[in-house]
């Protein structure tokens, strides 16, 4: 009866009310607000991290060019020679591969979109922990400001690498960015999966518990299934990263052993004894592979809705589709030495890696295929997300085939630590899930901010992007195979690779456009969130119960009544149905020129359904 | 198109399809359990790095009897854990965290009775069982000070250990262990036991708070205003998991 009584929502109706600033905007327990506060801070840390890439390629691609102008920004990181000090040069490599992989596509992608579409699209008036939700923001923020904090240090920020391998990061003594820039490194993360855990907490429960009546898990648009298996993801990885934080904690502050051994520092024996650098390596990836899902699904997800949606028809394949993101949840979690085959393993062990490190093309290909057949003879409507979407899918094959080389662990003692890797995984999960960020953005900003963005300038940022991105990266597939390793601080120093100079200077012109691109987006966004053209109830002509609120929906997101779901998602352009879409709230009684024979049946249920309903609020 | 339609909501319970818990449970409780997954996952790869670094060193190989603390190899525990309180210098092989293990289950049992009280909302039987499940847990909190603080000061022999100090290899005896030295094995072994029971201390402390909060809203009536008692069972269920842990703790440290 207890149980009861907390697990419905209905018990507070559309409890809008207006708070103060700083409870409407700052410290606020509505999903929405939050998921904005996500997606500035998101937006702010790409804007930084996307900038120091552009920096460690200006020393890439102009390893002669005098950089003197950046001393204002970067003081005395540029060396009396007018270069980048290659110490720093390091520090900025990790802290942009930790700023992109956590900052903006872990919590700036999920923390946006889990927290704005799970609510509205399973009919909930908000999460099921709205003071849970804003504590995950905050902490967050904490994260960020330490993180940031960092970067200011007079020995700079980490620069170990995001992957903060000991013994590097454990001995402060190795390099300038093991000393206090690691250690505000690891206490910034501890905050950090502070957040993820109390978000991936609530976003779970949120999608068993409050979905609306007749949301049943097989009528779930695919961005919550995807949100979903990512807060899983998130709950079982973040937890192992945590463990060997602490662990590294001790190591590098109170004088244990845990990943330590017959380590000399210049002709000095260390005491340490008995530890395993390798252990690191394993606790680190059973995080770190998980996550490089964790940041492609949301992605996933989101790029299903929105092209289907766009090409008019129902996704193809939807429960290929929810199984192929259930097997990526569950094979992430077994593939983790995959990253780790050079490290003296077992060949054995190696090849049972590589195994299942290639069952993951399948459920991948089977996603692919079915955005493939869900635009083919499509009536697509270009939108802006539609394109990114489009662009998504581009991305993931052509970044997915390159994986193919990479999971074999005999190409990969090749291959491994070179561009090849670093070309690889930006396209595939770095710009793949990127897209799916912007693209949803597009989509969702009629919801968030009852505004349209600007088409035309979306289809310019999109080309620039699309473009740049490719032209960044495929160069570096070339000087991947030809050996050359990456997180190096020049070319120039080794003369079998002096033939990649102009190639090299080509990407960072090209990276330097296509970051410069971004501010068009940027502009968009911020110009349309004040001056946009209004935005209608339901401007995509899209389904799912989030064009059924207001255009600017209050605290608890539907005035009066939440609304009883009917039919999945995805009914579009149905034969027989007069429009080319049919919301999810239409019951199917309503719609009998248009029902499939199994369906025609369920319109009994749907009156024992309404039935229930009327029972179900007597009783409260 | 029929061909390319799902079939939905045809087959699955009445209990997935919306407007309810699936479980019949709370999100609260759901929470929880959520939280306790997550924390099996923080406490498995602790475990694992022990098991790691355990392998990485040599086992003892003589005769159990003849055994002796050495640097050489990782420690039998029973050798290790053989000290209780008041009986110097006596060997009772992992007497004291027998006890110790069974005060925690028996706390593990007084949470089930104060949760059933709940279910009854027996406002004073919960007060009762809560009261002896925050005795219980406090007395292994004691009971873990005390082991440790023999841990660290050590026995009366101590171990010879090499050190290099300046560049050469001096020979010291300690007594002990603290996180650099240890007196019983490997420096990692005593590291190791450090961190992961006193990361278990930490789950057992905060859910002595814990415990201790839902006695005070108990016994000021908070939750017979409230009508339910489920908070108790929220706790509850942190209470047994922690229990559950030391399971595992006690069988990679004591057992094998």
């Amino acid at each position: 009866m207890a149980d009861e009584n907390n697990a419905h929502h209905d018990e507070h109706h559309d409890d809008h009310h207006e708070g103060n600033f700083f409870t409407k905007y700052i410290f606020s327990l509505d999903h929405k607000v939050i998921a904005k506060q996500f997606l500035f801070t998101g937006m702010f840390w790409a804007i930084i991290g996307g900038g120091m890439s552009i920096l460690f390629r200006l020393q890439l691609g102009f390893p002669d060019m005098n950089l003197d102008w950046l001393r204002p920004l970067l003081g005395d990181w540029i060396t009396t020679e007018g270069k980048i000090d290659p110490e720093f040069y390091l520090a900025l490599v990790t802290m942009h591969g930790t700023i992109m992989v956590f900052f903006v596509l872990t919590a700036g992608l999920s923390g946006t979109f889990s927290n704005f579409l799970i609510p509205l699209q399973i009919g909930a008036r908000d999460m099921a922990s709205g003071f849970m939700n804003m504590l995950s923001y905050w902490f967050f923020f904490l994260s960020g400001v330490i993180m940031f904090i960092s970067l200011f240090l007079s020995t700079g920020p980490a620069s170990g690498g995001w992957v903060i391998y000991p013994p590097l990061s454990a001995l402060p003594d190795a390099m300038l960015g093991s000393q206090g820039g690691m250690t505000l490194w690891l206490v910034a993360m501890v905050f950090f999966i502070v957040s993820s855990l109390l978000g991936g907490i609530n976003y779970v429960t949120t999608v068993i518990n409050l979905r609306t009546k007749g949301m049943s898990f097989a009528r779930l648009p695919l961005t919550i299934w995807a949100f979903f298996l990512t807060a899983v993801i998130g709950l079982l990885s973040f937890p192992v990263l945590f463990s060997a934080a602490l662990l590294l904690v001790f190591d590098r502050s109170f004088g244990t052993s845990f990943y330590l051994s017959d380590i000399y520092i210049a002709g000095e024996a260390l005491p340490n004894t008995g530890g395993s650098a390798l252990l690191f390596q394993h606790l680190f990836w059973f995080l770190g592979h998980p996550e490089v899902y964790i940041v492609i699904l949301p992605s996933l997800g989101i790029t299903s809705e929105i092209i289907s949606t766009n090409s008019r028809k129902p996704i193809f394949g939807y429960r290929a589709m929810v199984g192929s993101l259930l097997g990526i949840t569950i094979l992430s979690f077994v593939v983790w030495a995959h990253h780790m085959f050079v490290t003296g393993m077992n060949p054995f062990l190696g090849s049972i890696f590589m195994f299942l490190t290639l069952i993951i093309a399948v459920p991948s290909a089977v996603k692919v295929f079915n955005y493939l057949t869900t635009l083919w003879r499509g009536n697509i409507v270009f939108t802006p997300a539609m394109l990114f979407s489009i662009g998504l899918v581009s991305l993931f094959i052509s970044g997915g085939l390159t994986g193919i080389f990479l999971g074999n662990s005999a190409i990969d003692i090749q291959l491994h630590d070179t561009y090849f890797v670093v070309a690889h995984f930006h396209i595939v999960m770095g710009s793949a899930s990127f897209f799916g960020m912007v693209a949803g953005i597009y989509h969702w900003f009629p919801k968030m901010f009852g505004r349209m963005m600007d088409d035309k300038l979306g289809y310019v940022h999109f080309w620039l992007t699309f473009v740049g991105v490719y032209l960044v990266f495929f160069p570096m597939h070339y000087i991947g195979v030809a050996g050359f390793p990456r997180r190096y601080y020049s070319f120039t120093n080794f003369d079998a690779f002096s033939s990649f100079t102009d190639l090299n200077m080509f990407v960072s012109a090209a990276a330097i456009i296509t970051f410069g691109s971004q501010f068009i987006f940027v502009f968009n966004f911020i110009f349309s969130i004040f001056k946009g053209r209004k935005a209608t109830l339901n401007p995509w002509r899209s389904n799912t119960l989030e064009w059924t609120t207001p255009r600017v929906p209050g605290h608890g997101n539907w005035p009066g009544e939440i609304p009883t779901v009917y039919r999945w998602p995805y009914d579009y352009s149905k034969p027989g149905a007069e429009e080319d879409f049919i919301p999810q709230t239409v019951p199917y009684s309503e719609t009998p020129e248009s029902n499939l024979p199994h369906e025609n049946e369920l319109i009994d249920q749907e009156e024992v359904q309404q039935e229930g309903i009327t029972v179900d609020e007597a009783s409260e | 198109m029929s061909d390319t339609a799902t079939v939905v909501g045809t087959s699955s319970g009445n209990l997935w399809k919306g407007g309810r818990s699936p479980f019949k449970a709370s999100y609260g409780k759901l929470m929880m359990w959520f939280f306790l997954m997550s924390d099996a996952f923080t406490f498995s790869a602790l475990l694992i790095s022990y098991g790691l670094i355990r392998f990485r060193n040599p086992a003892y190989e003589g005769h159990p009897d003849d055994f002796t603390f050495s640097q050489e190899w990782w420690p039998i525990p029973e050798k290790v854990f053989e000290a209780v309180p008041f009986l110097h210098g006596v060997p009772l092989p992992l007497v004291f965290v027998g006890i110790m293990t069974f005060i925690l289950i028996l706390s593990s049992v007084t949470m089930v009775l104060a949760v059933e009280a709940g279910h009854r909302n027996d406002r004073k039987a919960v007060e009762k069982w809560m009261l002896w499940t925050i005795l219980g847990g406090l007395t292994f909190l004691g009971c873990q000070a005390w082991e440790w603080s023999h841990f660290i000061h050590g026995t009366d022999f101590g171990t010879a250990a090499k050190f290099l100090i300046n560049g050469e290899w001096i020979t010291k005896t300690i007594h002990g262990a603290n996180l650099t030295v240890n007196e019983y094995g490997p420096p990692p072994f005593a590291a190791l036991f450090f961190f992961i029971t006193g990361f278990h201390g930490t789950h057992v402390a905060s859910g002595v708070l814990l415990n201790f909060l839902i006695f005070y809203r108990t016994a000021t009536g908070y939750y017979d205003r409230r009508g339910h008692y489920e908070m108790v069972e929220k706790v509850g269920l942190y209470w047994h998991f922690v229990d559950l842990v030391w399971v595992f703790v006690f069988t990679f440290f004591y057992l094998v």
